[in-house]
Parts: structure tokens; C-alpha cells; sequence
């Protein structure tokens, strides 16, 4: 049996999972238009390979992965393209970008796949150019391009694949629900991905809410005959941190800064290995996910299977809305998402919950109040740090401060923002705080670059012009050494020659 | 001399502090000699702050001679591409206090990239000879074209193009480019963290 070790701080929030009814997974319906953002993932948007006007069959690339940290985008059903071009999508900024528009012809006609059962006898660098072509990038909300994470390079050897099943954000039931209905792909997902970093052992963590997502998979391990290792602890918010599962499963810290492939383990979401087996063993792409969809202005809040760029009022009608056009609708989870500023943007890889409380169910924060120093936040961090010290010093914009209190361990959980009595919206100065420090680091970067060629240029002009200086001394020299050679000085005789042409033209005037 | 010393304890740590003392003042002295830095080492560390645009238009001809004349004793409130932040940084390295930015020589805008409308341009080479960073790319009578990352924004090509081919468009925009700001640089917020003070009281 294995140790299950403690994280510092973390909290209780209610849990409030079962009203979107975990374990049961409906598929929604294909919406007349799919809104599919070019960038669905963290790093560079994809690149649109289709024009307005073509057809497409569902699976067919839409838009090319451009360069490593980047992955495509497929057509989750067939139609026709209508438009490329800015649309508001899912993001805190409320901005839009650019998005590939088919209009479905409701046939659901899809390109023909191809997958490999023998994957064992794979080599690993074919099976993560095809998890890549696939699309897949974490399903987890990060949305980090899984091709990447799976290259941890030759000195990060990987002893253990991790699946992270906590999901231990109030009322997200997405993974849960993915655990119960796709346990046996869940678990031959997790053997490819071993076997891609060859690692020696394969550990699934799910928290102990979730009895029913623990029964299947362990039945899906035993079906498999396979050494998988399924590991449950018990619930607190936030265990489902990458850093936090870790420290909770094996005792280990990943190093500030670092990476779990640091200390040999590569964490992935389950959501990501059932896409993952799906793009090997049946070459299938990532058009679909499943989301959550509750809260207590649905009527009939429900897990559902959505095509990629489903726009999210179309999820929400599906769900039986009662607007009364007070609620905000929230992308993620109450702690960590964000509230959704237009309807009509699409749900993408990396949209596990649709969030539609009631105004009494999630009210507004009231404002915040002064900071009493009591301490709460600290003690529920649950990346030890000190939330009080890096609000102050986020406020006073001291970046100093805030890197020497590891303000880039922080993991956004929000559990000191919860605990705070004066309602302090602590996460938005640390993501603000961030933010700004990114913005410093690059403008610092192109400023050094600048002053480098600045500076290189300088250099050039300057050898140029003393390029031409000695170029004319060298004339000069030359000149003088030709008439030391003749015995002859070129410049008296130039003198000698103008005095003979003068007494000439006075001999003859 | 060690019987006397240990039979002295006064005159013995004496002794060993003078040691000390000679041995350190030795060590500094060498030390100063050895990584001495080159050059002017403040105005060096005033250049790094300084936004490297290079445009001018600070009244000297690039950041590092606007750099040299602040070490001279110049005011520190003329480069309009650093802005406050910048003014703000260098009356902290030079401990004076900040003054806000002289509007003569410009005001604080948005960072920009030169665009060359490509159609347009008649490949003269002038620009080319303006940009102070060497960002612009081409060759005589054949199109140019700007190398947005290199591009500082400093508006030096745009004078001297002689069909106006050259536009400015704003550097950051789009959503790679945003971040939060803090909540009370925020006109509306979105805050979701935590459930319905009903639900947190039975908590
Ligand atoms: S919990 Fe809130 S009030 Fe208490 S110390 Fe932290 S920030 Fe200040
Ligand atoms: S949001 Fe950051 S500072 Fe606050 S509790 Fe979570 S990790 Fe700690
Ligand atoms: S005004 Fe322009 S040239 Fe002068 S210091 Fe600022 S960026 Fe450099
Ligand atoms: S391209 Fe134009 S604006 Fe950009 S750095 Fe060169 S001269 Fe300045």
C-alpha cells in the first residue's frame, strides 16, 4: 500500500458535484455552425489550411500545427467552411481571435481512420508525431501541447507515469464521468503514453469522492491484466495541482521552477490519455470532449460529449437555461475560471465545465476590504507561500519582492482568496503581478537585443568610414612610394609641369 | 616571539587583527585592480535601462549617448519610449527623485512595428539607411520589408521613404499579448473564486 502524504494548506469548499450527475454521459447535439478558435492550446495558433466555401469531412485537418509548441485543428463533423475570421471566444481577456466557421450539414460524414493495435512494437517518436497530428493538447484547462510534454529530452529519464484524476474543483465532474464511461481506454491510454517515455511504472490518483470512477477503472485494470497502480487519497481542494498531486503520491517536491519531468514523472489529465488512445488505436483526431454543464439556472445540469466549437449558448440551452439575465456563466470551475463575457464563443480543448449558478448560489464578491493580516491566507496555501506578502507587493509592483517570495510556484488555486475575510481578490493581483513580470522580461529581451545591433551597426559605420580612410591613406602612400621608386617627386613635378604651362602661355600670349 | 605572544594575550590579538587587516587590504587592492570595469560603469548601467528604441528622440543620437550625458548630469526625463517606468527606474538607480516625463520631447505611447506597404515601394534604400537596428531587409530597386522583432518602433524610416509606403501599427495587440491587470486598475470585475456564503457558512 502506498503512503499517502499531506500537502500544506488547502481547503473545503462545497463540493456541489452531484448535480451534474457524474457517470452519466449524454452526447449533445451537432450545432448548426462550430466556431473552431485556431488556438485552442498554450503557444502558437495553428495555421488555417482550408478556404472559405470548402467542404469538410469530420477528422479532416482544418489548420496546421505551426512549429513545435503548436497543434492542429480538425473538423469535428462535415459542412462547409463559411468564414475565417475574428470571433469572440472563451477567454478572461473577453478578446477575440481567429476561428475557422463551418457551417454542419448535419450528415456527420467522416474521413476514414486508421489506427494501430500493435502499438507495443511502435517506436516512440512515430507514436508522438501521431499523438501530435492528432491535435491532443492537455485536456486538464492548461491546454499544454501533449507532443511536447511526452519529449521530456534525453536527461530527464521518466520512471513514472502519473494519471491525475483528482478533479478537485467544486462541481466539475467531467473527468469523473470520463473515468466511469472510458475506464478500459483510460487504462491502454496510460500503457501507450508509458510506453512513449518508457517508463517503468503507470500510477492513477483519483480522490476518494468518487467511488464510482474508482470501482471501474480498478475493474478496467483487472480486465487488462495489466500492472497499473491505482492510488486514492483523500479530498481537499486544491490536491489536483500537478505539484501538490505529486508531493501527495510520492513525497517528492518538484524544485521550484522545475518541471515533475525533473524528478522523473510526467503528469497527464485522464482526459488526455483516452485522446491519446483514441489517436493510436483507431488514428482517431481530438474533435470532442466531454463538459460539464451545471449549476442551478440549468434545469437539467448533465456531463455531455460536445463537438469542439459548440458555442457555449447552445450547450447551455441544451442544458435547459432559465435566463434571467442576472447569472454569469463561467468557464472552469467557481475557483479557478473565468467569467465568460460572450455567449456566442465556442467551448475548446480546454473547456471542462460550463458554470450557470443562480445570483444567490454564487453571489458577486462584495468589495474588498483592507487587509487585517490574520494570516488565513498562509495557512491555506498550498504552495506554502506568504499570500499576504505577495499581495502587498504585487500592489506596489516590486518585482523583486515577488520573485524572492516565488511568486511563479503560485498555481492560481485561489484557496487564499477563499479563506480571506476581507474578500480580497488575491489571485487576480498575483495573475496580474505575472502578467507583468512576463511583459518586463520580454521588453526587456527586445531592448537587449536592440542595444545589440544598435550597437553592431555602430560598429559597422565606424568600420566603414575607417575603411575609407585607410583606403585613401593607402592611395596616398602608394603614391609616394611610386615616386620615391622613380626618383621623382609626383607632386613637384605636377608643380614644375603648371609653371612650365605658365611660362609658356606668358612666352606666347 | 610565540612564547612572548602567548604570553601576552593582548599584544596576540593585536597581532592577529593587524594581520588580518594587512591580508584583506591586500586582497581589496588586488581585487580593484584585477575586475576593474571597464569604461564608465554608471552610465553602462544607465543604458540598460533605458528602452534601446535608439530614436532620438531624447535630443541625442541613441540611447547610449543619451545614457552617457544623464551620467553627466543631464535630467532624466527625456525619452519618451521608456516612459514613466523608465524615469522611475533610473531615479532609483541614481537615487534622485523621479520628475515626470518633459513633454518636449514627446509624449508615452504604445509600442509599434514599421510596416512597409510592400506593393508600394520602390526599393530606394533609404530607409534602410535610417533604421538604427538594421531591421529593414532589401536591396536596391526590389522591395523592402521590416523584420517586425528587430524593429524598435523608433519612426526614423518613415521621413525619409519617399513614397510613404511606411506605416506604424501597434506592437502588442491581440490576445497573446494581454495579461490581468490589477483589480483596481480594472474598470468591471469578474471574480468567481468561492461558492454562496449560504453554502460556505455550513462548510
Ligand atoms: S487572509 Fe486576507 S485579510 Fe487575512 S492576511 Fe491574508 S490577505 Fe490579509
Ligand atoms: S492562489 Fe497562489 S498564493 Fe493563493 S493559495 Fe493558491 S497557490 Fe497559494
Ligand atoms: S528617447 Fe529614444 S534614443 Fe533617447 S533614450 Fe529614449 S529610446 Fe533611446
Ligand atoms: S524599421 Fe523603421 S521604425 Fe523600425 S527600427 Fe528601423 S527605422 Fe525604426
Amino acid at each position: 500500500m502506498r503512503t499517502i502524504h499531506d500537502i500544506h494548506g488547502g481547503i473545503h469548499p462545497p463540493e456541489r458535484k452531484a448535480l451534474s450527475r457524474p457517470g452519466d454521459l449524454q452526447n449533445a447535439p451537432i450545432p448548426p455552425v462550430l466556431v473552431l478558435p485556431v488556438r485552442q492550446h498554450l503557444g502558437v495558433p495553428a495555421l488555417p489550411i482550408v478556404a472559405v466555401g470548402d467542404t469538410v469531412l469530420g477528422g479532416q485537418v482544418l489548420a496546421e500545427a505551426q512549429g513545435v509548441m503548436s497543434v492542429p485543428v480538425h473538423a469535428p463533423s462535415s459542412g462547409t467552411v463559411v468564414a475565417i475570421e475574428s470571433r469572440p471566444i472563451a477567454h478572461a481577456s473577453g478578446l477575440a481571435d481567429q476561428c475557422i466557421v463551418i457551417q454542419t450539414d448535419g450528415e456527420d460524414h467522416w474521413l476514414a481512420f486508421e489506427g494501430v493495435t500493435s502499438w507495443r512494437e511502435r517506436d516512440p517518436a512515430t507514436l508522438v508525431e501521431r499523438i501530435r497530428e492528432a491535435g491532443i493538447a492537455g485536456l486538464g484547462g492548461a491546454g499544454f501541447p501533449t507532443a511536447v510534454k511526452l519529449s521530456p529530452g534525453p536527461t530527464r529519464p521518466i520512471e513514472t507515469l502519473l494519471v491525475n484524476g483528482t478533479e478537485c474543483e467544486p462541481y466539475i465532474t467531467a473527468d469523473d464521468t470520463l473515468m466511469q464511461c472510458r475506464a478500459d481506454e483510460l487504462v491502454e491510454g496510460a500503457h501507450i503514453l508509458a510506453h512513449i517515455l518508457s517508463a517503468d511504472s503507470i500510477l492513477i490518483g483519483i480522490e476518494d469522492n468518487k467511488p464510482d470512477a474508482i470501482a471501474r477503472v480498478q475493474a478496467a485494470i483487472s480486465r487488462a491484466g495489466v500492472d497499473v497502480e491505482l492510488a486514492t487519497f483523500p479530498t481537499k481542494y486544491p490536491s489536483g495541482g500537478e505539484k501538490q498531486i505529486i508531493e501527495i503520491l510520492t513525497g517528492q517536491q518538484v524544485p521550484s521552477g522545475g518541471i515533475p519531468a525533473d524528478i522523473g514523472i510526467v503528469c497527464v489529465n485522464p482526459g488526455t490519455a483516452v485522446a491519446t488512445q483514441q489517436a493510436i488505436v483507431d488514428g482517431k483526431p481530438l474533435t470532442h470532449r466531454i463538459v460539464t454543464l451545471t449549476g442551478e439556472a440549468l434545469a437539467a445540469p448533465q456531463n455531455v460529449t460536445a463537438c469542439l466549437g459548440t458555442p457555449i449558448t447552445q450547450l447551455l440551452e441544451h442544458a435547459e437555461l432559465s435566463v434571467d439575465g442576472q447569472q454569469r456563466i463561467i468557464h472552469g470551475g467557481p475557483m479557478m475560471g473565468f467569467a465568460v463575457s460572450d455567449l456566442n464563443a465556442p467551448i475548446t480543448k480546454i473547456t471542462n465545465c460550463l458554470l450557470a449558478p443562480t445570483a444567490t448560489e454564487l453571489p458577486l464578491p462584495d468589495p474588498a476590504q483592507p487587509c487585517i493580516r490574520c494570516g488565513h491566507c498562509a495557512e491555506a496555501c498550498p504552495a506554502s507561500l506568504l499570500p499576504q506578502q505577495l499581495y502587498w507587493y504585487a500592489r506596489a509592483k516590486d518585482q523583486e519582492q515577488l520573485a524572492e517570495h516565488r511568486l511563479f510556484d503560485c498555481i492560481e488555486c485561489g484557496a487564499c482568496a477563499y479563506v480571506c475575510p476581507s474578500q480580497i481578490p488575491l489571485v487576480q493581483y498575483y495573475r496580474a503581478a505575472k502578467g507583468q513580470i512576463r511583459d518586463s522580461e520580454q521588453e526587456k529581451r527586445r531592448s537587449d537585443n536592440s542595444r545589440e545591433r544598435f550597437e553592431a551597426r555602430q560598429a559597422r559605420l565606424e568600420a566603414e568610414t575607417a575603411a575609407r580612410e585607410a583606403k585613401r591613406a593607402a592611395r596616398k602612400a602608394a603614391a609616394q612610394s611610386q615616386a620615391a621608386e622613380n626618383g621623382s617627386d609626383p607632386i613637384q613635378e605636377a608643380i614644375e609641369r603648371a609653371k612650365a604651362r605658365k611660362a609658356e602661355q606668358e612666352a606666347n600670349p | 616571539m610565540l612564547a612572548m605572544l602567548s604570553d601576552q594575550p593582548l599584544l596576540a590579538a593585536l597581532t592577529a587583527l593587524l594581520g588580518l587587516g594587512a591580508t584583506f587590504g591586500a586582497l581589496l587592492g588586488f581585487a580593484a585592480i584585477r575586475f576593474r570595469v571597464e569604461g564608465n560603469p554608471i552610465s553602462e548601467q544607465i543604458n540598460a535601462l533605458l528602452p534601446q528604441t535608439q530614436c532620438g528622440q531624447c535630443g541625442y543620437p541613441g540611447c547610449r549617448p543619451y545614457s552617457e550625458a544623464i551620467a553627466d548630469g543631464d535630467s532624466i526625463n527625456k525619452c519618451p519610449p521608456g516612459g514613466e517606468e523608465t524615469i522611475q527606474a533610473l531615479a532609483d538607480l541614481l537615487d534622485v527623485e523621479p520628475q515626470p516625463l518633459d513633454a518636449e520631447h514627446g509624449v508615452e505611447k504604445e509600442p509599434v512595428v514599421a510596416w512597409i506597404r510592400e506593393d508600394e515601394c520602390i526599393g530606394c534604400t533609404k530607409c534602410i539607411q535610417a533604421c538604427p537596428v538594421d531591421a529593414i531587409l532589401g536591396a536596391a530597386k526590389v522591395m523592402h520589408t521590416v523584420i517586425a522583432d528587430e524593429c524598435t518602433g523608433c519612426d526614423l524610416c518613415i521621413e525619409p521613404c519617399p513614397v510613404d509606403c511606411i506605416d506604424l501599427i501597434p506592437r502588442k495587440e491581440g490576445i497573446s499579448f494581454w495579461h490581468w491587470s490589477l483589480p483596481e486598475d480594472r474598470a468591471s470585475r469578474y471574480d468567481v473564486i468561492a461558492t454562496d456564503a449560504a453554502t460556505r457558512d455550513a462548510a
